[in-house]
């Protein structure tokens, strides 16, 4: 409004005013700037703006709001967290994870295989491992009352695994993070798929579906599984020496080494951790699809790095919070919901997200700006 | 003399703050055409602001310049080059990748007019006249990548001729220069005078202040102390304004006792193309000085000694006990601390705070047992507090301060902190006081003094044979990676010292 009369006395043409109302119009626009900012460089960004996105769409797609879409919404949100949180401690040290959706793949069809409690020998007669853990009775455990938290351990087990051979080699040989992890990706999801001969592993036991499906009263038991997640590694990042090191290694690793921080094995530990959360992922993925499949998680890269990205976390290294993975996945989640229910195809969903990405890591760059131009103070 | 000319420039009242505290504080200063100015200050007196001011930087809060008696207020560095200000900045700015003449003219190629072609032939002509000018002989195709230090800032005179500059800055530029190159430079700077150039010159080197400014300007605290004739000025006076206090000497006094129990011993330590049969004792409380120009193998061998880089042959004891597979990580559990030559590398995390930094070294000691490692944060908090205020690290909140806010000598300061919490039993310094002020500077001394009281031994590499000779016990001057000999404090002989440093003809590189 002020700026509009400001005008008016301008077209008056009385001169003093002008000048007057040019300041008031340049302060104006300084605390504009201001604002702009704080709210830029806050770490609650992403959650005004999705906050903001929702409340645009709301009056003209009001069934965003209905309850079984928001159970949606959020049954959606949280095997996607625990997979963004995993990669935000790979960015931290300064590296990238694409393996995390390979890793998905092998965990969830060796859990499967581990448990099943039923095999067609139509399908899987053909298979490299037939007869040897798996037979038409199923997994060799499938008997066994442990079967479930066995297969469980096992996938834990193989995402460590394949977190520490991604870590071992970007520490100890100096490999680059994009190539490495770029390698086992395509080497697990091959992997996967020749295990299974490319089928879906069905019959996992009900007790297991029920992790991705069930719930105690309104609390369900992904977002329990998730959440005690997230708070593990908001307390490993911010209270112990192992979160400290990472930002340390992620902002300037040669600092880091003189200064006594065990760089590599810190860097691997980031990779591991990244590693199970893929695990962990996977679990709440399988659960949810009732079968062990070669493929899962094929099309989530993207969704999972831009989540991060979205959220705040710098793709430069050293900079990411667990909020801001938070942030990231429940913008991203509701930017999908939005999307799917809008019936586009995949492609125009694909194009939409990407352009959000983009968005996302152009505002990283502003705000390492921003954070530069204060340190001329 | 400088009556008689006019003012170039004139600053009325410049005053700047951020985030509150006060930069500048109505600085009122006049230019004489054609006169060298000298600028001294502490590191944070506000030098860099005036001048990021006159720059087109930043824009002051209040306050008028004028260039030539006209009104002048650049609203970006672009503008202020367009003006006729030629800033020769301390970090250079020019492309390592690209060609002398295309660095010189990046901005205003000479085209063919049309198809906006660059004219190569005119930029090589334009550039050789230019080069010829900052007495440089060499040819405008070289990438400026293979060009030393002191070449690379002529270029950037050259750069500022081409522009049209009528006021040069420059900005601590004898840094990385080596003695004939800064010789080189000082007579460009005259030359320019006499062309009727005005000279702005930064420095912390004060006797080379006095040697080339007709006037000398001493900021402290923002505000402009005195201005006055150089030769009305001495370095002392100098000193005592810039820093506030009479300084009678700019050493403490070294009266730290060396015990005779050795705490480090080099034995014979190789290795090929750096260093070749280094033998060095360090005992207890004992400041040893290591004198050598860059690329005497100095600095490597300090990152042997820490466990940073491998050697083929020797022996490294600690206490008495041999080292052997030697990493950083084993050296601070061992009581050592390494205080490496560039701080912004490999001292600090820039992007992260004061606390962040200070703790880094310390944290395994401040938490509970495993698996866990939970940091004690309230115990930590403490003692980087008390640590920050015994070493005087003027800074808002030194857990909400970045670093990369601070200036050189409190980053440096911040360095040591990371290092004196758990206090060390061998301190490596590698030029812990390069690019930082006089004040700092005595600080620092009386940080290591003390640390040598309390029977810390330290190995002290510095190129500044002055300061070694002012703090250490002994000396050790090494030459092409090997060592050329020592001197205890009593047998201190600048002369000898140098020549052993600098006659290296007789030697081939180790």
């Amino acid at each position: 409004m002020g700026i509009r009369i400001d005008q008016q006395l301008i077209f008056r043409g009385i001169g003093r005013r002008k000048v007057r109302s040019k300041k008031l119009m340049s302060s104006v626009i300084e605390q504009m700037k201001r604002l702009l900012k704080i709210i830029l460089l806050s770490d609650h960004f992403i959650l005004y703006f999705s906050i903001l996105f929702f409340l645009i769409l709301w009056p003209f797609f009001p069934w965003m709001a209905s309850v079984s879409n928001i159970l949606n919404v959020s049954s959606n949100m949280w095997p996607l967290l625990a997979l963004a949180i995993g990669q935000m401690f790979v960015l931290i040290v300064g590296g990238i994870d694409l393996s995390q959706t390979s890793t998905m793949a092998l965990t969830s069809v060796s859990g499967a295989m581990i448990m099943t409690t039923k095999l067609d020998p139509n399908q899987f007669s053909n298979n490299p491992l037939w007869g040897l853990i798996i037979t038409e009775d199923g997994g060799i455990f499938s008997s066994s009352p442990f079967a479930v938290p066995m297969a469980i351990a096992v996938m834990l087990l193989i995402g460590a695994l394949i977190g520490f051979c991604n870590g071992f080699a970007v520490a100890k040989f100096k490999m680059a993070s994009f190539m490495v992890t770029l390698v086992s990706m395509m080497f697990f999801s091959s992997l996967a798929i020749y295990l299974t001969l490319s089928e879906n592993i069905m019959y996992l036991p009900s007790s297991f579906n029920a992790i991705g499906k069930s719930s105690i009263g309104f609390v369900s038991y992904s977002f329990l599984v998730t959440g005690s997640l997230a708070l593990i590694a908001f307390f490993i990042l911010s209270k112990t020496v192992l979160g400290t090191w990472f930002y340390a290694v992620g902002k300037n690793i040669k600092t880091s080494i003189v200064s006594g921080v065990p760089t590599e094995r810190v860097i691997i530990q980031a990779y591991v951790i990244s590693g199970i959360c893929a695990a962990i992922g996977s679990i709440l993925y399988s659960a949810r699809l009732e079968a062990g499949r070669p493929t899962l998680g094929q099309n989530l890269l993207l969704d999972i790095i831009g989540a991060v990205v979205i959220g705040g976390v710098s793709l430069f290294g050293g900079r990411g919070k667990v909020l801001h993975a938070i942030y990231g996945v429940l913008f991203f989640v509701l930017l999908a919901n939005f999307l799917s229910m809008m019936n586009l195809s995949f492609s125009v969903v694909n194009v939409i997200k990407g352009a959000f990405i983009l968005i996302a890591a152009l505002l990283d760059v502003i705000r390492t700006k921003f954070l530069a131009h204060q340190s001329l103070a | 003399m400088i009556e008689a000319s006019k003012n170039i420039l004139e600053f009325h009242n410049i005053t700047k703050s951020f985030l509150g505290t006060p930069a500048l504080q109505e600085i009122t200063l006049s230019v004489p055409e054609g006169s060298i100015l000298g600028l001294v200050g502490e590191n944070g007196a506000g030098k860099s602001t005036l001048m990021n001011v006159l720059g087109g930087v930043v824009k002051p809060d209040q306050g008028i310049m004028k260039l030539n008696d006209k009104d002048y207020c650049p609203k970006n560095p672009s503008d202020a080059t367009r003006l006729g200000i030629g800033f020769i900045h301390q970090e250079l700015n020019l492309f390592a990748n690209l060609s002398v003449a295309d660095n010189i003219f990046i901005d205003h190629f000479p085209k063919i007019s049309l198809i906006q072609l660059i004219d190569k032939r005119k930029l090589r002509k334009k550039t050789s006249e230019l080069l010829k000018a900052v007495n440089l002989n060499i040819s405008p195709d070289v990438l400026v990548g293979r060009l030393s230090p002191g070449h690379r800032q002529l270029v950037e005179i050259a750069k500022g001729l081409a522009a049209g500059a009528s006021i040069f800055i420059f900005d601590e530029p004898t840094t990385s220069l080596t003695e004939s190159e800064t010789e080189c430079l000082f007579e460009l700077i005259f030359q320019l005078k006499s062309e009727g150039k005005t000279i702005i010159y930064i420095s912390h080197i004060l006797n080379d202040i006095l040697k080339l400014a007709d006037t000398i300007a001493v900021l402290k605290d923002g505000k402009l102390v005195r201005h006055d004739n150089a030769a009305l000025l001495t370095v002392k006076d100098m000193i005592s304004l810039m820093t506030g206090r009479k300084l009678e000497q700019l050493y403490p006094h070294c009266n730290n006792s060396v015990s005779d129990e050795v705490i480090l011993e080099v034995c014979s330590l190789s290795q090929p193309g750096i260093v070749k049969d280094i033998h060095l004792k360090l005992y207890k409380g004992q400041i040893h000085g290591l004198f050598g120009l860059m690329g005497s193998g100095r600095t490597e061998l300090a990152r042997m000694i820490f466990g940073l880089d491998d050697y083929s042959h020797g022996q490294i004891f600690l206490e008495g006990v041999e080292l052997k597979y030697f990493t950083p990580r084993k050296a601070i559990r061992k009581k050592m601390a390494f205080i490496t030559e560039n701080r912004r590398e490999d001292g600090l995390l820039l992007e992260a705070e004061i606390s962040t930094n200070m703790s880094l070294v310390a944290l395994p000691w401040y938490c509970k047992a495993r698996p866990m490692n939970i940091i004690k944060a309230s115990e930590l908090s403490r003692d980087l507090n008390k640590t920050a205020h015994l070493l005087g690290i003027k800074c808002a909140s030194i857990g909400k301060t970045l670093v990369k806010n601070l200036s050189g000598g409190n980053q440096q300061k911040v360095i040591f902190g990371k290092w004196l919490i758990k206090s060390p039993s061998v301190f490596i310094l590698d030029e812990p006081t390069k690019g930082i002020d006089v004040g700092s500077k005595f600080e620092i001394y009386n940080i290591i003094s003390n640390l040598a009281k309390q029977g810390t031994g330290v190995l002290y590499i510095s190129s500044e044979l002055e300061e070694l000779m002012g703090i250490c016990n002994r000396i050790t001057v090494m030459a092409a990676g090997r060592m050329r000999g020592s001197f205890d404090r009593t047998e201190f002989d600048k002369k000898q010292i140098l020549h052993f440093a600098f006659d290296d003809s007789s030697l081939e590189i180790a």
